[in-house]
């Protein structure tokens, strides 16, 4: 093998060209692992006691353990010496999303209700990447189980976009996504219910791919609807994007709706599509996705990405799916009522908080439930929760739960009808660019509205991508392009995107992301401003 | 559909077994009614003919066989557990006092 070149700063690497040095012994995995610990500490900013963000930095990480991560990559480097083989991505660092339980690690999924909870297993997808032997930086911020759009609905602060420390990165997986973009780690995991791994990609110039439902075992995540639910990779550039869903993904009997049978492999699909040619490809444009409500700067990329595909030598066709003018309706109905059966288990017995109500002598375990839940629980978790025990009560089951399933037939046919005419689909991924921080809090509508592209394949199980689409003119802010393809196909994503990716990145004479504007400037600027 | 009430958000409450403030009660009501009259538009698409679909996914159950093998030791499934006595989960009293 040749000699890879590496940039001279680690933590602008990719996590395919680490990988190649790391295994030709030209860089140690301590040297990479102590590179990203250095990033983080210079542009995460600190937690107080309480593990509250405090003063304006990245705040992707609610939790790092450079320990644990420096033993881990001195352990990798001691096998290499030692002669051993080891797995493809041994000793690249990855930030893991805080809904997946790390044994000897906190994971509080954003919730106070979980604060201090040291798990006593890893989930399967954690142990995968323990068993790659990746090294784990930390875990990343979120929304509060995975409910929200852009990360503020965290009970430890909101996350801020590298791009504007004053706008969102998304959410739920608005961590992950950060951590990309500011360079504090090469990979990370996610989770997508309705967008959560696809939509802080797109506002963060990010790639991020929510795999076929059960592609990914869902042993160990915090569960928030069960039946939408599906972890996946999130990374810089598509061909780390798929080098880490291959570890990612498998069959595991820990989860009694896991595939079975052949997983397609994304990696050789990744490398196929970077030769840039879609010949024989038909891409099938959502009308139900675009024009209304989309920025006017998010569909001019997004017309763009259309001529390169064409150029790339894809047909380029329209499909309609009426239905998905529902989703959102229909979304909004199931996930709740998944998810307030699914919280039910924070009960403040087995684990987790327990607080006392106030003006009780001996409480019974009710009162106690009710204070806990209470207390540990944000605003829009209990709102999920009224709505979904709302809509799951007698009298309103039929005309809610039961409406909102036969839309999800009704979306499942329409896809079964676009993918009859295209091997892919298309849409923006996200109908805006990011957003100032506060702007749709009290508007929990306007912020569902963010997911209208994105939820339909969760209701549909199919497997979806985002990946930049460029700038937009209006703000200079990243635009996201979803990629759709049928369940079991994911590897059409990776051929598409790849080719994609190519094309774009070698026009603009780089990746989208050379343009973050550069943190440690707009970090001291804050600590001016803050000691003033 | 109707207006949801503020004593309905209060019994859903109840039911969710959340102690909710008077002032979210207030604050709930006048949000979930926003929601559910967003969401109400799935109760006009779909004509009786249509099945419901409660998964993506053709499923069948799975079963494994029913053999001993390693779990969590004692020590670690109470590890998390906010009280805990005699090697057991210590809760509070399930019944009211009569």
């Amino acid at each position: 093998m040749t000699g890879t070149t590496l940039p001279a700063d680690l933590t602008r690497a990719t996590a395919a060209g680490l990988a190649q040095a790391l295994a030709a012994r030209e860089v140690s995995a301590v040297e990479v692992a102590q590179a990203h610990l250095d990033r983080i500490a210079a542009v995460d900013g600190t937690r107080d006691a309480d593990g509250v963000a405090t003063g304006k930095a990245v705040h992707a990480f609610l939790h790092v353990c450079a320990e644990n991560a420096l033993a881990d990559a001195k352990a990798v480097d001691d096998a290499r010496a030692a002669g051993q083989t080891l797995p493809v991505l041994a000793g690249v660092p990855i930030a893991v999303k805080d809904v997946m339980a790390t044994r000897g690690l906190p994971t509080t999924c954003g919730s106070r209700i979980l604060q201090g909870w040291v798990p006593p297993y890893d989930a399967t997808v954690v142990a995968n990447i323990r068993a790659a032997r990746m090294v784990v930086l930390g875990k990343t911020n979120m929304d509060e189980f995975a409910m929200g759009s852009s990360t503020e609905h965290s009970a430890y602060g909101p996350t801020r976009n590298p791009w504007d420390l004053d706008r969102i990165p998304g959410g739920s997986g608005g961590g992950s996504a950060a951590s990309l973009a500011a360079f504090e780690t090469p990979l990370a995991t996610g989770t997508d219910t309705g967008g959560s791994i696809r939509q802080p990609a797109s506002v963060t110039g990010t790639v991020g791919v929510k795999p076929t439902y059960g592609a990914v075992s869902r042993y160990g995540l915090v569960a928030l609807a069960s039946s939408l639910d599906q972890a996946g990779p999130c990374a810089r550039t598509v061909l780390d994007t798929a080098l880490l869903h291959q570890v990612m993904a498998g069959h595991d009997p820990m989860d009694s709706t896991s595939l079975t049978g052949e997983y397609p492999d994304v990696v050789a699909a990744a490398r196929a599509g970077a030769t840039g040619s879609l010949d024989g490809v038909t891409v099938g444009v959502v009308r139900e996705l675009s024009g209304d409500g989309y920025q006017a700067g998010v569909l001019r990329r997004f017309e763009e990405s259309l001529a390169v595909l064409t150029e790339a030598g894809a047909k380029v066709v329209e499909v309609s799916c009426p239905s998905f003018a529902v989703a959102l309706a229909a979304y909004y109905l199931i996930l709740p009522s998944e998810a307030s059966s699914n919280l039910a288990k924070f009960d403040a017995m087995r684990y987790g908080l327990r607080v006392e109500p106030g003006g009780v002598a001996a409480p019974t375990a009710e009162q106690v439930m009710g204070a806990t839940r209470a207390a540990g629980f944000g605003d829009e978790v209990k709102r999920r929760i009224i709505l979904g025990t709302y809509a799951l009560s007698s009298g309103y089951y039929d005309a809610y739960y039961g409406s909102a399933q036969k839309v999800r037939t009704l979306i499942q046919r329409d896809f079964a009808a676009a993918f009859g005419q295209a091997d892919v689909l298309v849409s923006p991924t996200s109908p805006t660019t990011a957003f100032p921080l506060g702007d749709k809090l009290e508007n929990p509508l306007a912020m569902y509205l963010q997911d209208v592209a994105t939820i339909p394949a969760n209701l549909a199980g199919v497997p979806g991508m985002s990946l930049p689409s460029g700038l937009a003119d209006e703000d200079g802010l990243p635009v996201g392009l979803q990629i759709l393809a049928p369940a079991g196909a994911d590897d059409r994503l990776y051929r598409v995107g790849g080719a994609l990716e190519a094309i774009l990145t070698a026009r603009w004479g780089g990746s989208v992301l050379d343009r973050v504007p550069d943190l440690s400037a707009a970090l001291a600027t804050a600590a001016n401003g803050a000691t003033r | 559909m109707s207006a949801i009430s503020r004593e309905e958000v209060s019994h859903l409450a109840m039911l969710a077994r959340i102690d909710l403030q008077p002032d979210e009660l207030d604050r709930l009501a006048a949000q979930l009614d926003v929601i559910l009259d967003a969401v109400a538009t799935v109760t006009q698409v779909a004509g009786e003919d249509v099945p419901a679909t409660s998964h993506p996914m053709p499923l069948t159950n799975v079963t494994r066989p029913d053999e001993p093998r390693p779990c969590l030791t004692q020590e670690e499934a109470l590890s998390g557990a906010p009280a805990a006595e005699a090697g057991r989960f210590r809760v509070p009293r399930i019944l009211e006092e009569d």
